[in-house]
């Protein structure tokens, strides 16, 4: 077990089928530094969000999470905010691809829709387990593979590159 | 699998190519050098440059670069000008001589200058790059920290994908266009085709011209699928020469195999469509135009690469002529690069918008990225010929977007509310 590999636990932040990349990272705020875009996260159906997802929550969802556009804020807007990782039915590749090149794990779970708002939860992305610790269930997401969690484990593409340069 | 007679599909050709084998098979992780990297303003320069320098790269290949500052175009405050002033100097810094400033959409210059070549492979950093599979080229969007390993390798690896056959056979009939086709797929296909590729072929498909060929790309973004393609022909080598280039390959290399395997095959009659309009917050809920009769709306925009193009202005010209905006809404229209506002003036088209009252805007991404000029407000409908109806995506979060043709939103323009275009053709 390598020592990034511990399982992380927060409480659950709860949407449905396709969150798109407006929805996470809108527009109207892609000009602006990245502190300031990722107070509008989820803005367009959830304003509370932002204001009270704490470091280490976790966010599930439906089908097709993050559709839309390539921008990398929508995936960024959720590691600045803290979020650990993202469990959805689905995902959108582009945003799945962005999401562990910056160290964020998507795990892919068709029980998604077991997680209710709050629940503690931690995950065990090599092994693809999902444990909810609100309701005593475990559920099996697909693992990530290997050398996709290399990636994770260094804390995306960039610092994986550079501790490649340096050895 | 290395069996030279294995029948492979136009996408399984190209990433063969691409990756220097003779064949692949869908699910296989393999490494592919792009032929062409398309970046712009928003997802480009001021995402990438921090990057390759922490990684000490440089570009691997400037003449393989083009960029394009498209969203924040033209500058509306100081940040959005420092966007754009870093992105020149970035341009200029690498040696980026393919690097077209405020002179169109991304997806629509790649097609003018002829940077899209059947066969080729490539990457864009953005969601709408499969437009360039009109050309049958192979192209997918990919997000800022994968373009800098992009930039700094020649390479990217990808999961080879299944391919979807999507027949249009007989004739569009009039008033009825590719963006009507996608808007029904959206809704008869869903929008999560995840690594599918969507290969569009049939009668109605050959008969359209490269910009109808580049929409019905350009959505299989909101299919949710990783591209699509359409085998070169004879239009396609046209278009390629009307942009100055020359195609040194020859199209029969580029054809799917007539026995390729596909995920799916689906066959619809083109001459049985109708106007299509899709209601907010996606393009999956798409209906007959019928459905939506006698929404008002706001605003009615023209705009982006995927509805503003030179056969789009023309598509709504054709609704507009002799006819006035409804004094309860306002039409605007963001051509969607500077050759189709010339072209548009010297043929009359613009001649026939503004006389009904269109207000022409600047071309760029504009509204449909949330960024430009025609925002909506709080509580406003919008009906627009672009791509996409995410909640909040053209201004308030509160607001609404109804999607449809060209055609369909000159019409609702002249009514004030949402109108089959066939009562004005």
């Amino acid at each position: 077990m390598s020592e990034t590999a511990q399982t992380t636990i927060g409480s659950a932040w709860v949407y449905g089928d396709n969150i798109d990349t407006d929805i996470l990272a809108p527009g109207p705020y892609m000009k602006k530094p990245m502190n300031e875009l990722a107070k509008h996260c989820f803005e367009a159906i959830d304003t509370s969000f932002a204001v009270e997802v704490k470091a280490g929550d976790v966010v599930a969802a439906g089908e097709a999470f993050g559709i839309g556009s390539s921008r990398e804020q929508a995936a960024q807007a959720l590691v600045e905010l803290g979020v650990s990782c993202v469990i959805a039915k689905s995902f959108a590749r582009i945003f799945y691809r962005n999401a562990l090149n910056l160290g964020l794990p998507a795990l892919v779970c068709s029980e998604a829709d077991k997680i209710t708002k709050g629940d503690q939860i931690s995950v065990q992305p090599e092994q693809g387990i999902i444990i909810n610790h609100s309701k005593n269930e475990q559920y099996q997401c697909e693992a990530i593979p290997e050398q996709l969690m290399e990636i994770v484990r260094a804390g995306g593409l960039m610092p994986f590159l550079q501790n490649k340069n340096k050895s | 699998m290395t069996n030279v007679l294995k029948a492979q599909t136009l996408a399984e050709k190209i990433i063969s190519r691409a990756a220097n084998v003779k064949s692949v098979n869908p699910g296989e992780l393999i490494t592919c050098k792009v032929d062409n990297v398309l970046m712009h303003d928003s997802s480009g320069p001021r995402r990438v440059e921090d990057r390759l320098s922490q990684l000490n790269a440089k570009v691997f290949d400037p003449s393989k670069i083009v960029l394009v500052s498209d969203h924040f175009v033209p500058a509306t405050d100081a940040e959005s000008a420092e966007i754009l002033a870093l992105t020149r100097r970035w341009a200029k810094n690498n040696g980026i001589t393919n690097f077209y400033d405020m002179q169109g959409i991304c997806h629509v210059m790649m097609a003018e200058k002829g940077h899209l070549m059947p066969g080729n492979f490539l990457v864009g950093g953005d969601s709408h790059s499969p437009t360039g599979g009109a050309f049958g080229t192979f192209m997918v969007g990919i997000g800022a920290t994968e373009m800098t390993g992009v930039l700094a390798t020649g390479e990217i690896w990808i999961k080879v994908p299944e391919s979807i056959k999507v027949n249009w056979q007989g004739q569009l009939a009039k008033g009825v266009s590719s963006k009507d086709i996608m808007l029904f797929l959206c809704k008869h296909l869903g929008v999560n085709n995840n690594y599918k590729v969507i290969e569009f072929a049939g009668e109605a498909v050959a008969n359209m011209n490269m910009l109808e060929r580049m929409v019905l790309c350009n959505m299989t973004a909101e299919l949710g699928a990783k591209t699509g393609v359409i085998a070169p022909d004879a239009t396609t080598l046209e278009a390629i020469t009307t942009a100055g280039k020359t195609f040194p390959g020859n199209i029969n290399d580029w054809q799917s195999d007539a026995d390729a395997h596909y995920y799916a095959e689906h066959t619809f009659d083109a001459s049985q469509l109708k106007p299509q309009i899709a209601a907010p917050h996606s393009p999956e809920n798409t209906d007959d135009v019928d459905t939506y009769n006698n929404v008002a709306i706001d605003q009615a925009y023209i705009g982006a690469c995927t509805g503003a193009k030179l056969s789009d202005l023309h598509m709504a010209a054709e609704v507009l002529k002799g006819q006035k905006v409804a004094s309860s809404t306002r039409l605007l229209v963001a051509p969607a690069s500077a050759s189709t506002t010339n072209k548009a003036a010297a043929d009359g088209t613009l001649e026939i918008l503004t006389a009904a009252g269109a207000i022409i805007l600047p071309t760029g991404c504009g509204a449909c990225a949330g960024m430009g000029a025609g925002a909506i407000a709080n509580g406003e409908v919008c009906l627009s010929s672009t791509s996409r109806n995410f909640k909040g995506r053209m201004g308030s979060p509160n607001s609404e977007v109804y999607l449809g043709s060209p055609y369909s939103v000159a019409a609702a323009a002249i009514t004030g509310v949402i109108t089959d275009p066939r009562e004005f053709l």
